[in-house]
């Protein structure tokens, strides 16, 4: 391997790895709220990038992606509001099991929405042949705009659980429920709060991969099941965890692919999940009291 | 008594003039999923074809009957409505189903029920070995190869990289193509099958670019053959792209963009059918299907519909040779049919090709400004 292949590996893998940060930090939102995994999270991938494509036919490329993020938002608020709000003493295993249901259910409504062609957003800045160079490697200006958004969501989110009272409240409802509801939180709203903006993250994350990855109806599962990997290693509920995360295996992938054949890149996240789950359930970057998926 | 014995008489009679006046066809295509885009223009082609030939009174008078199930590309679906088919709606005849691995499936069932079966998928294995009652209409996988590997010859080129998918399209191409290099004086030095959903390829095509080849193949179905090409324009890896005749499909250049441009496959001639000479046997009818299907449907015509279109012109041809009762009759006037004009080619069947088309049914086209065009000289 010359210095420049090992470079495009390191390039590669940080395309890859962008893409799937911004998908684990939607699951983060969520879990940090209600302690739940999301599984319908990858719909809203690509929920985010089919109406930003079908509406960017007649609105220009921001708009587009702004009213794409404010659709997919409401749907996450009313999935919450109609069916996750009326389970009654909902246990992780049953949201496991309705989360994954909705997944399905979201899936084929878009099958019939839209059909099973291949969508995607035009490149934001340059086009699907520009590339920028760096040291004798190449990486398409798209990634640019996976990392900015990583960026600006990660800080984002960091501020808002950090420093305002309402993603202080979202995380106590998280910690203990019937606690936070004593101390006057309004947990339902909470969840609700936490749904619209994980949908919301995931269709601004959806719209920004769009061009590198292309949309379709189904599309939305395999980002997921590599999205919740990278949350796991990151440590769930850890958005800066999930940058490093993605990038992490983003990273391993690329170089599994120069010495193992190519088909063995999928079995890498795999094989990485389930040593984390043996060896560092929290995951890499969060503190064993945090960890461990919540009981309610 | 006697009115009894007179009223399940006429209650027979009436069984046998019903069944009498209509001939039923069976049809398997994934209308739905991932392989949709095979299946949807094939279902609504075949639907489009029986309805002229009932326009025009039927096949010997009889009006046929197109019984369409949707397998949604899943094998098992394939086969319970195979069974279906077969048991309870008693047709004469199936065509399709859209995938290779469907028809595999389904392959032996039909030569045990004396089905006949006419496949509208890609894989060579399909017809070779023969099997006494099953037929294909898209080109074999190896004239495919060779043709591809001719090109290269023409342009000099002796060392190649091959990337697959995972689907047995993707894995029947890979085994043509490397099983054929050899007799054309072509290298392979890395071989590679991807997921079918994977999103970003530049990680495995910097691995064929350290390889310094000079050439590479894609052998996959959507939304990868896209991807390849724009991950190869962004990696700067400027060697040309072949693709296989699962490129057939003017959305597919379209999705690749100004990436697209430049790549290379051979395929029929329905694409270019404006532009063939007119001595061509197939023009007119090409020229006739693609007006028709766009015009009923407000969609661009693709190579997946014609595939169905074959799959029922044999089967119409057979049935007017030798009448529509006698299935086995049908099954050996389809295999005697010679110079018959469809959209993959001039067929020429005989019992030890039942998928009767040669090299010649091909063309070379290339992309070129979000078009297909010829990349040599049609005839």
């Amino acid at each position: 391997m010359n210095p420049e292949q090992i470079l495009q590996y390191i390039l590669s893998g940080v395309t890859m790895g962008s893409v799937y940060a911004v998908t684990a930090i939607g699951f983060n939102i969520v879990y940090n709220t209600t302690g739940i995994i999301n599984f319908a999270q990858g719909e809203f991938l690509m929920l985010g990038g089919m109406t930003a494509v079908t509406l960017a036919a007649f609105l220009p490329l921001p708009l587009a992606i702004a009213c794409a993020v404010a659709l997919t938002a409401g749907i996450g608020g009313l999935i919450d509001l109609v069916i996750i709000r009326r389970l009654k003493n909902p246990s992780v295993l049953m949201m496991i099991i309705v989360t994954i249901g909705l997944s399905i259910l979201i899936r084929e409504t878009a099958l019939h929405v839209w059909d099973a062609k291949v969508r995607s957003l035009p490149f934001f800045t340059g086009s699907e042949v520009s590339s920028i160079n760096i040291l004798g490697a190449y990486i398409s200006p798209q990634v640019l705009w996976v990392l900015g958004a990583c960026a600006v969501i990660v800080t984002g989110l960091t501020v808002f659980f950090r420093s305002t009272t309402t993603g202080r409240s979202m995380r106590a409802c998280s910690s203990d429920r019937m606690a936070a509801s004593l101390c006057g939180i309004d947990v339902k709203s909470m969840v609700t709060l936490s749904f619209i903006l994980s949908a919301a993250i995931g269709a601004l994350a959806g719209c920004v991969i769009s061009p590198i990855t292309q949309t379709q109806y189904d599309s939305g599962t395999s980002l997921a099941i590599k999205g919740f990997t990278v949350a796991i290693l990151g440590g769930l509920g850890n958005s800066m965890g999930a940058v490093a995360g993605g990038i992490i295996i983003g990273l391993l992938e690329a170089f599994s692919i120069s010495i193992l054949p190519l088909a063995y890149m999928d079995a890498m996240a795999i094989g990485i999940m389930i040593l984390i789950l043996f060896f560092r359930p929290s995951g890499l970057f969060a503190r064993k009291g945090e960890a461990a998926l919540k009981e309610h | 008594m006697f009115i009894l014995c007179v009223a399940v008489g006429t209650a027979f009679a009436g069984c046998k003039k019903g069944s009498g006046d209509t001939v039923k066809i069976g049809a398997i295509f994934a209308v739905t999923g991932g392989a949709s885009y095979l299946g949807s223009p094939e279902a609504r082609t075949a639907q489009m074809l029986v309805d002229e030939i009932n326009d025009k009174g039927g096949i010997n008078g009889k009006q046929v009957e197109l019984v369409i199930k949707d397998s949604e590309g899943n094998p098992e679906k394939a086969i319970s409505f195979a069974k279906q088919l077969i048991e309870e709606e008693k047709v004469f005849a199936i065509i399709g189903p859209s995938t290779s691995g469907e028809t595999m499936k389904i392959k032996s069932l039909c030569e045990e029920s004396k089905m006949l079966l006419i496949s509208c998928a890609a894989a060579e294995i399909i017809v070779n070995p023969v099997a006494k009652y099953v037929f294909k209409t898209p080109q074999k996988d190896s004239h495919v190869a060779r043709m591809i590997f001719e090109t290269m010859k023409k342009k000099g080129i002796a060392k190649i990289g091959i990337i697959s998918d995972n689907t047995g399209f993707g894995a029947a191409g890979k085994e043509q193509l490397e099983k054929i290099a050899p007799e054309y004086g072509v290298a392979v030095l890395i071989s590679e099958v991807y997921n079918m959903k994977a999103t970003d390829l530049t990680g495995v095509l910097a691995k064929l670019k350290g390889q310094n080849v000079q050439a590479v193949i894609n052998w996959s179905i959507v939304p990868a053959q896209a991807i390849v090409a724009k991950n190869m324009k962004q990696i700067k890896f400027e060697v040309p792209l072949f693709q296989s005749h699962g490129f057939g499909n003017l959305k597919y250049a379209e999705e690749a963009g100004k990436a697209g441009d430049g790549i290379i496959f051979p395929v029929g001639r329905l694409l270019v059918a404006d532009q063939l000479p007119d001595t061509n046997k197939q023009k007119v009818l090409l020229q006739k299907f693609k007006k028709d299907y766009e015009s009923r449907f407000k969609e661009d015509v693709s190579a997946f519909g014609g595939y169905a279109y074959d799959a029922l012109v044999l089967l119409f041809e057979g049935m007017k040779k030798a009448g529509v009762n006698d299935r086995e009759k049908v099954r050996d006037a389809i295999e005697q049919l010679r110079d018959i004009p469809g959209t993959s080619g001039v067929f020429s069947l005989s019992p030890q090709d039942h998928n009767g088309l040669g090299m010649n049914s091909l063309v070379i086209l290339t992309v070129k400004d979000g078009k297909f065009v010829p990349y040599e000289k049609l005839d």
